[in-house]
């Protein structure tokens, strides 16, 4: 790895001609910057000598703190957001009020479900990837070709995800061409698949989607959306352990943002509030939630 | 006889300054000029695409004269810098001060090693807090770093232009009246005299806003502010219209007394004239 100090850390190569990618940059300036880039270093089968390897492939690494349930849901001209607040380690609770739904620009929302860790690397990463486009360019990229990043620097982390380290996001937008919200979905080599309506991911994706496919209608309202989402949530809290239902006693709800032609905006803590009440107040009469028509 | 020209390094950098200096000279200049909500930055540019001014972080911006490739290719590098500074450790550890410096190392070092210097002089501000936090910095085409207090002036007419300003600047003032100063200092005689909506290019770092404070200001919201600015100042002369002919510093002065001629001294027009290689 000599070649990081030798070769690239040379003050020219911030003048060099070159795209205007700033993980592209990294990779050849500093590496060991990049998500993932302990994975690089050691043999990705042995991984000998590093200090978090799992011994006997398993153990240490699935005890790491994860992220688990997003989902997301378009309305005519923008696009819902929503995660829940728990983060689990094995099967212990790591964080109640972990946030997993971000700004990623102006326009557009990204949420991360897996290794946290790794999440929020990819998170940061991602923000200033798309910062640095658009100051070095003059413009902002495209919603498609945000959603190509991503899909590039998840698959950079391929490594890492082999050995466990797995971070999935889901990535949201308002597309300026169009005029509408749109959703794309990843795995662990990257994608992007675009997403039509609804998607969900993590843990408690498959309830999630049950639920959002009796709840979602086409033209519904933001507010509607959002209210779906959150059922959808509580849905997914409901059966699956590694996420978390609204915390009445914590103050803690769940996490919304709406992108729309105004930019991001994340629901206040209150507005957030005031939805999660209401659902659960619902759930007070009917735990199972709003009853969809048989025809 | 077959000796070798002889030349010494003085004449050397003389005549890579006096280079330097000549290509500068040959474009306009540009202003800064610090008011009550942040800093303004002004420059005559016919192009709506390629800048003079431009974002280098959250409260940082850079604006240059020269020749254009050079100055974009340093701008690039600053946001370059920034970026990685700010993503290895975290957005508020990226400083002016910090991506001036690194400024001053490479054009010095462009300067001494190379042997066409860079034809370029350029300003990073960063907008504070307060008005006191502010800073700004002019570096030159050698790598020399001013520290600016209150406005600074870059260009071939650097110093006319910094002296109409140091008559009109005054701590605190409004945006308009900011705007109406480098107007008046840009027309100062030698830097050209007409001065439409189109060929203007404008932008702030805004205090009162958060994340990125860099705005341009164009279109609709340029003409409102020319505006508001040109019909008081046509009744003192017009000193942002057709000044060339010498009215317009006289022009300056009636100006100054509407808008407050409190202008403080520690505003150093002169440029640094350390001309220490490396």
């Amino acid at each position: 790895m000599g070649s990081d100090f030798e070769g690239f850390r040379r003050p020219g190569a911030f003048m060099a001609p070159r795209i205007s990618s700033f993980a592209d940059f990294l990779a050849g300036y500093a590496p060991d910057l990049l998500p993932g880039a302990a994975a690089h270093r050691s043999p990705a089968t042995g991984a000998e000598g590093a200090p978090w390897a799992p011994a006997g492939g398993g153990g240490a690494l699935t005890d790491l703190p994860h992220a688990t349930t997003i989902v997301a849901a378009t309305f005519d001209g923008g696009v819902v957001m929503a995660g829940d607040r728990r983060a689990t380690a094995g099967n212990m609770i790591s964080k109640r009020d972990v946030e997993k739904v971000f700004r990623s620009d102006e326009f557009s929302a990204i949420a991360i479900a897996g290794t946290a860790s790794v999440g929020l690397e990819f998170v940061r990463l991602f923000q200033v990837e798309l910062e640095h486009y658009e100051k070095m360019e003059g413009r902002a990229l495209s919603l498609e070709g945000k959603a190509n990043r991503l899909a590039t620097m998840i698959r950079g982390n391929i490594a890492a995800a082999m050995q466990g380290l797995i971070a999935v996001p889901l990535f949201a937008g308002y597309d300026e061409d169009t005029g509408q919200g749109r959703i794309y979905s990843y795995d662990v080599a990257g994608g992007p698949y675009e997403e039509f309506r609804f998607h969900s991911i993590g843990s408690g994706s498959i309830f999630a989607r049950g639920s959002m496919k009796k709840l979602y209608r086409d033209g519904q309202s933001a507010q509607d959306v959002v209210r779906a989402c959150v059922q959808a949530l509580y849905d997914a809290a409901d059966d699956d352990s590694a996420t978390g239902g609204p915390d009445l006693t914590r103050q803690i709800f769940p996490m919304v943002a709406v992108v729309n032609g105004d930019g991001y905006n994340r629901l206040s803590d209150a507005e957030a509030a005031e939805v999660a009440r209401s659902v659960v107040d619902e759930r007070m009469q009917s735990p199972d939630g709003p009853k969809a028509p048989l025809e | 006889m077959s000796m070798p020209f002889y030349v010494s390094p003085e004449q050397v950098m003389k005549d890579k300054a006096d280079y330097a200096r000549k290509g500068i000279a040959r474009g306009r200049s540009g202003v800064v000029i610090q008011y009550g909500g942040g800093i303004l930055f002004v420059a005559p540019n016919p192009s709506r695409a390629l800048h003079k001014i431009s974002e280098i972080y959250d409260r940082i911006a850079f604006a240059a004269v020269g020749r254009y490739n050079e100055y974009e290719n340093l701008r690039k590098a600053g946001v370059t810098y920034a970026d990685v500074t700010g993503y290895q450790f975290d957005r508020r550890d990226v400083t002016a001060r910090g991506i001036a410096n690194w400024y001053a190392q490479q054009l010095g070092t462009i300067f001494t090693e190379s042997t066409k210097p860079f034809e370029v002089e350029i300003i990073v501000a960063e907008v504070g807090e307060n008005v006191d936090a502010d800073q700004i910095y002019r570096i030159t085409f050698d790598g020399s770093v001013a520290d600016e207090h209150g406005f600074a002036a870059i260009g071939g007419q650097a110093d006319q232009v910094a002296t109409a300003l140091k008559e009109r600047y005054s701590a605190d003032m409004s945006l308009t009246e900011a705007l109406a100063a480098a107007l008046a200092a840009l027309a100062a005689p030698g830097n050209g005299e007409d001065m439409a909506v189109g060929q203007l290019e404008v932008a702030v770092l805004d205090r009162t806003r958060t994340h990125r404070t860099f705005r341009r200001l164009q279109g609709a919201r340029l003409e409102e502010l020319l505006r508001e600015i040109r019909p008081a100042s046509s009744g003192s002369g017009s000193p942002a219209g057709a000044g060339a002919s010498g009215g317009a510093l006289a022009a300056a002065d009636d100006d100054d007394a509407a808008i407050g001629p409190s202008a403080p001294d520690d505003g150093n027009p002169t440029p640094g004239t350390s001309t220490d290689p490396g």
